[in-house]
């Protein structure tokens, strides 16, 4: 008997030993029942989420949209890349969206989104994103959640360090991660240092129509400008650039790269240089860049090509630039909610190196300057530094903040979001990552305003964190809820692309915003058929264009005959309906585009060159109503010669 | 018969409310409709509780046959509706005057009453019949042609008063603030009937 209790205990033993084995191998996947984060993430069916994040698909060059904490994902906004869902790239309306001084481009690389503010808290007017590859900067509309502005930023290469706003959104800033010869040359590579720049481009945005434009290029040395961050607060007035590789290197940058031990810090007084530029100052330089706007109620993009920028040399200005030696070629910057630190995550060490705003200005007062890069002046490292983070973490990245006095930097190497004290500069928590974090987000937790409730951290590697999918997996971010000491756990989930960066924001300042039909009323389309009898269809030359209206359940017309082989067929079509949610779609056998989604009140233009005689249909892909399989009709296409007159009908047999 | 004749008076005009606040209103909802499309019938036409059910409401019922909801043009009630509103509402303002200065007894107050009374029964009459031939007279060619269990044709009369289950939708139908006002003007008139009788008494005695 008393043998066959101990064999128990044993068992137990074993069994507590294995379960303890497996708790400790993945602590954060219990989470969920160590304590009640399922209620935490749970979000009742019809409910709503609390805060919507705006989260940058990378190479997908969109931006998709989720709702915290049930993290669950709302819609893809096409900004960069052609989008076959909506027909964004690909409508005759929206294809001026995605030129460029290199021509039609359909993608890009989506990095940091960031939502407009008025004095330093989210006002959810926009969402601005840049395009690294091709340097652009897009403006996201959050009454309609369509891209409504791109603006291409010339003499740059590797926009990465944008699109961040200043605290009244008087500039969303872009920098230039890959120097180049500016102008454009042809020298050759390793002639970088010295010739190549690095221009930072303040793009002035209106406060009413929010319509971009570059105010002034600051021309930096060819260093490779990394991140930035806007000054708040006291600091309200500057923005802060990282740097890296200011050994300036053109080849094997890992390497040749990471041999300084320190880089710099670029702050930048834009406000000195935007009273220099208003006062006359700075150069126009020839140019060549896009600048395309989208508006709601022509629901057509024009693209104008711009010729000149204003370029401002540093040295031109005294005063207004100063670099902040900072150690380990650091990647983010960050500013703290109050606008006194400034965070740089020296990326190849364990430390945070945390510079004070007001030790900066008055080492700049009482010139604490060790020597100067191209003339630029260097600040003393002990005189700005306030602190340092100790072996917080390996590999740290970025840094977000609660509002209460925590700061949360992601460390990449180690895999790992770090809650730590901005004014004892200890580290409080520290939570593992699935896996490499690169950017941390928590709603405002860029802003002077932070609303700490949850942390995003967005991962670069999945692995098995899901049911796999071939070698090809979605990326993986993790939820925690940040109100108690330590950090809580709650949530996976998969996003789309890859994520740099997200913006997020309380669902309540932009929710009632957002727009349901667009009024047919205000449609000013050139070729929209509004009232009914506008529908019909025009020759010109080769050119047919027909206008089309949509209602459940038909097109009209939708009987189309007279059209020949070789013309070229617009269908520019109207959708008459004016209830929410009640898209129709467009498609025609043999076009070599996309199909469309049409809005309620929106027109949208395809074009189809009918290479066959015959009798060819097109319907709706929007399952509309009970009848959108009806909702069909079909074009008769004659033999190039035909001398059948065009005609059209709808409902005649 | 002073406070007879001014709640009289107060009472005709809570009437003139039917021509800023709508008599009544049909309120449709559908599991795809979370929030209900809605008409606001006024005594000078129908208008859509948000700006587009009129057109919405008329989209869907084209698929079972019924007519648009008609234009204010359209019915000869809505050019009517308002002369007898405001006819009545002067009239029982001056047989208020009237019965303040003492000229007329509070039996007139009643006989305001019965009339605009008749006139109500009427027009609800008439509305539920509007209603009736909306929804049981339907184009032949309808899309969705739908029977009752016997096999007789589906009527989409809405209800005149409360709530019906009709296909997807649930139909309310209720009075709205301007008939409120009507109900309680009529109710001060009835009112203004036994002050009056009781102030006109003891002069008639005396």
């Amino acid at each position: 008997m008393r043998k066959s209790i101990n064999i128990s205990i044993l068992v137990l033993l074993i069994t507590g030993l294995f379960s303890c084995n497996t708790n400790d191998s993945k602590d954060g996947d219990k989470g969920a029942l160590a304590s009640n984060a399922a209620e935490k993430v749970y979000v009742a069916p019809g409910e709503h989420d609390e805060f919507y994040a705006f989260v940058s698909g990378g190479y997908s060059g969109n931006l998709t949209v989720y709702g915290l904490p049930s993290g669950r994902m709302f819609k893809e906004i096409p900004v960069f890349s052609q989008f076959p869902t909506s027909g964004y790239g690909y409508s005759e309306e929206t294809k001026p969206m995605l030129n460029t001084s290199h021509g039609f481009i359909p993608w890009d690389d989506a990095h940091h989104p960031d939502i407009s503010q008025t004095s330093g808290k989210l006002d959810g007017r926009w969402v601005f994103i840049n395009g690294n590859n091709t340097p652009r900067i897009a403006k996201i509309d959050l009454k309609t959640f369509e891209t409504t502005e791109i603006i291409e930023v010339p003499n740059s290469a590797g926009n990465h360090s944008s699109s961040f706003v200043t605290e009244n959104t008087e500039y969303v800033v872009a920098g230039t991660r890959f120097s180049v010869p500016v102008p454009q040359q042809d020298i050759a590579i390793n002639e970088y240092k010295g010739k190549f720049k690095g221009a930072l481009s303040f793009i002035s945005v209106d406060p009413e129509d929010g319509i971009m434009s570059i105010k002034f290029q600051l021309m930096m040395p060819g260093f490779n400008y990394d991140l930035s961050h806007p000054g708040r607060g006291k600091s309200h007035g500057w923005f802060f650039f990282t740097t890296y590789n200011t050994e300036e290197a053109n080849s094997l940058l890992e390497v040749n790269a990471s041999q300084n031990d320190k880089d710099f810090i670029a702050a930048v007084n834009w406000k000195k240089i935007e009273e220099y530029v208003n006062n006359g100052g700075g150069k126009m330089m020839p140019a060549n860049y896009a600048h395309n706007v989208y508006d709601d109620d022509t629901h057509t993009a024009t693209s104008t090509m711009m010729k000149e920028v204003l370029v401002v040399d540093p040295l031109e200005v005294p005063g207004a630039v100063f670099l902040l030696p900072t150690p380990k070629s650091p990647h983010g910057v960050d500013i703290d909610p109050s606008g006194e630190y400034i965070i740089g995550n020296g990326k190849l060490s364990a430390d945070l190196t945390i510079h004070s705003f007001t030790k900066m200005i008055s080492a700049i007062e009482n010139k604490k300057f060790d020597g100067d890069a191209y003339g630029i002046p260097i600040l003393k490292f002990e005189e700005i530094l306030r602190g340092t983070v100790k072996q917080a973490g390996l590999g740290p990245l970025h840094t977000e903040f609660d509002g209460k006095g925590n700061g949360y930097t992601t460390f990449f190497i180690s895999s790992e979001l770090v809650k730590w004290d901005l004014e004892t500069l200890e580290v409080i928590d520290r939570k593992p990552n699935y896996y490499s974090v690169g950017h941390v987000m928590i709603p405002g937790g860029n802003s002077a305003h932070p609303f700490g409730k949850y942390a995003v951290s967005m991962n670069k590697i999945t692995k098995d964190r899901y049911l796999p999918t071939g070698p090809e997996l979605e990326h993986s971010a993790q939820l925690f809820d940040i109100t108690g000491e330590k950090m809580e756990l709650l949530l996976d989930f998969p996003t789309h692309g890859e994520p740099h960066y997200a913006a997020g924001i309380p669902a309540s300042i932009i929710k009632e915003n957002s727009q349901k039909i667009y009024k047919l009323a205000e449609n000013e389309h050139e070729y929209a058929a509004i009232a009914n009898g506008d529908a019909r269809v025009e020759r010109d030359g080769n050119e047919v264009h027909v206008y089309m209206t949509m209602i459940r359940s038909h097109f009209t017309p939708d009987n189309i005959e007279g059209i020949k082989v070789g013309d070229k067929v617009y269908f520019h079509i109207t959708n008459h309906e004016q209830d929410f949610d009640v898209p129709h779609g467009f498609a025609m056998i043999g076009a070599n585009s996309s199909g469309l989604l049409i809005m309620p009140g929106q027109t949208k233009t395809t074009v189809w060159e009918p290479k066959e005689v015959g009798v060819w249909p097109f319907y709706c892909t929007d399952f509309c109503s009970a009848l959108h399989q009806e909702m069909q009709g079909y074009v008769r296409v004659s033999p190039k010669s035909s001398k059948l007159e065009l005609s059209w009908s709808l409902g005649e047999d | 018969m002073k406070k007879a004749g001014i709640i009289m008076i107060i009472g005709s005009l809570l009437l003139l409310g039917l021509f800023k606040f709508p008599l009544w209103n049909i309120m449709l909802g559908a599991p795809q409709y979370p929030e209900p499309m809605g008409m606001d019938i006024y005594i000078t036409g129908i208008q859509g509780v948000q700006e587009f059910d009129i057109q919405n409401i008329d989209g869907l019922n084209h698929y079972i046959g019924m007519k648009t909801i008609p234009k204010p043009e359209e019915m000869w009630e809505f050019n009517v509706f308002p002369i007898v509103i405001g006819g009545m509402a002067a009239l029982g303002v001056i047989i208020g005057i009237l019965g303040f200065l003492g000229k007329v007894n509070a039996w007139w107050f009643l006989g305001w009453l019965v009339f605009m009374s008749v006139l109500g029964v009427l027009g609800m009459y008439d509305f539920n019949a509007w209603l009736t031939d909306y929804g049981t007279n339907l184009d032949p060619n309808a899309i969705m042609k739908m029977t009752n269990p016997d096999g007789s044709p589906m009527s989409y009369k809405p209800p005149l008063f409360g709530h019906q289950k009709m296909l997807n939708f649930d139909v309310d139908s209720y009075p709205a603030v301007g008939a409120y006002l009507m109900f309680a003007g009529m109710s001060l008139t009835l009112i203004a009937f036994f002050i009056g009788k009781k102030e006109w008494k003891p002069k008639y005695v005396k």
